[in-house]
């Protein structure tokens, strides 16, 4: 596997095509769970590792199982089983034994399962035709850049909470022009060319 | 069944985007065409009206424990379903809507309405809630796509009218270019949220005459 690939597969997930701010996938958790940078990096890092687990185990199921058998059709389907199985595995195997951070992601952890991000970066995987080890560092690193927006956005919409603002933008609007002039300065990597 | 109310109730008190927040993903990325905004909005509709009659005829059978699961594995069904019919008859747009088609089976607001009301109501109700859902989300859709495409490129219509070019209303060379960017989105819908809240928040004509009387 060719290193220049690799590293711009994932300079693409973080920056360039950001999750959140150019791909629009994941917006609900980004906003729901963004209230304090505690919760939000909880939310970040529980994401990511459900990604790269999610990619690590579709492409071998697509690849082995619905490929040559014709059952391309059937993808959406069978990946959401997937994923919401996997969300159900991890679940249980943290609560017998990291009691602690279980309790930490609450009820955000079966959450990721309706997580479009989860969903998209398996849908993509498939689309761009990645093999086994792009998949996985695609899935790491879109889960790592959404956790970078998540993470920004609490911190600024901890500073908002008293905040003076127009009565009519109060609580939901206020935090949508946030995450616009954010996604306004990720636009800015856009330009970013690596390796010519 | 008081189709009336929830008629009101899907376009304006509980909309599904604007005051329930759900499914925002799709309504800020697609909606930079109108023929992408009528497309998504009625494929929703579409998928929403069958999964809400398809899970309010099964509720009885649906165990509680693994409803999630059992939703999520029939609204899928009807999501492929659409995907290639998009994909034989419309193939421009299937490849305009890209990867939010299958995307659909993620969308809150179908399994909000599954969780909050087919699995407890009959079967005719659900329906036509589906119907008054899927409308207020593809009005909201409509709205977003005209807004944006208006002040990012100066057109309307596009995809649909003048061969897909959309008719020129001014030259683009006045329009700005951000509100057809991701940014655009967020800040068209902060607008529409902010709208709905304004005018939802106004006291009716009928209570401040009462409170006028007192």
């Amino acid at each position: 596997m060719d290193f220049k690939e690799l590293f711009t597969i994932a300079m693409g997930a973080i920056l360039i095509n950001n999750f959140i701010f150019s791909q629009f996938l994941g917006i609900c958790p980004f906003m729901g769970v963004s209230k304090s940078t505690d919760t939000a990096s909880g939310m970040g890092l529980a994401v990511t590792f459900v990604m790269g687990l999610a990619s690590a185990v579709c492409w071998p199921i697509n690849h082995f199982i619905l490929e040559p058998n014709g059952l391309v059709f059937m993808q959406t389907i069978v990946y959401i089983l997937v994923i919401a199985s996997l969300v159900q595995f991890i679940e249980m195997f943290l609560q017998k034994s990291m009691p602690s951070l279980y309790t930490a992601l609450g009820v955000y952890l079966p959450l990721i399962t309706t997580n479009c991000a989860v969903l998209g970066v398996v849908l993509q995987n498939t689309q761009n035709g990645y093999g086994f080890v792009s998949s996985v560092v695609y899935g790491v690193t879109g889960g790592i850049g959404f956790l970078l927006a998540i993470y920004l956005f609490a911190a600024v919409r901890e500073k908002l909470e008293f905040s003076e603002c127009p009565k009519a933008f109060e609580g939901f609007p206020l935090a949508l022009v946030t995450a616009g002039l954010l996604a306004l300065s990720f636009m800015g990597f856009s330009g970013l060319k690596i390796f010519g | 069944m008081n189709f009336k109310q929830q008629f009101k109730e899907g376009l304006l008190t509980q909309n599904p985007v604007t005051v329930q927040l759900l499914g925002m993903c799709s309504v800020m990325a697609i909606t930079t065409s109108f023929f992408n905004g009528i497309g998504m909005g009625l494929s929703v509709l579409v998928i929403l009206t069958l999964s809400n009659i398809f899970i309010a005829a099964l509720r009885k059978i649906i165990p509680n424990k693994i409803r999630i699961a059992c939703f999520i594995v029939v609204i899928a069904t009807f999501v492929t379903v659409v995907d290639l019919i998009l994909q034989a008859f419309v193939p421009a747009l299937a490849e305009s809507l890209g990867v939010f088609i299958p995307l659909i089976v993620v969308n809150c607001i179908i399994l909000g309405r599954a969780e909050g009301y087919s699995s407890k109501n009959g079967v005719v109700a659900s329906a036509i809630d589906g119907i008054c859902q899927g409308l207020g989300y593809t009005v909201i859709l409509i709205v977003m796509c005209v807004v944006r495409e208006l002040l990012g490129a100066g057109k309307f219509g596009g995809g649909i009218l003048n061969g897909g070019e959309g008719v020129e209303l001014f030259s683009n060379h006045f329009a700005a270019l951000g509100m057809a960017l991701p940014v655009g989105g967020f800040l068209t819908l902060a607008c529409v949220i902010a709208t709905m809240q304004y005018f939802l928040s106004k006291p009716k004509k009928s209570e401040k005459k009462e409170e006028v009387a007192k």
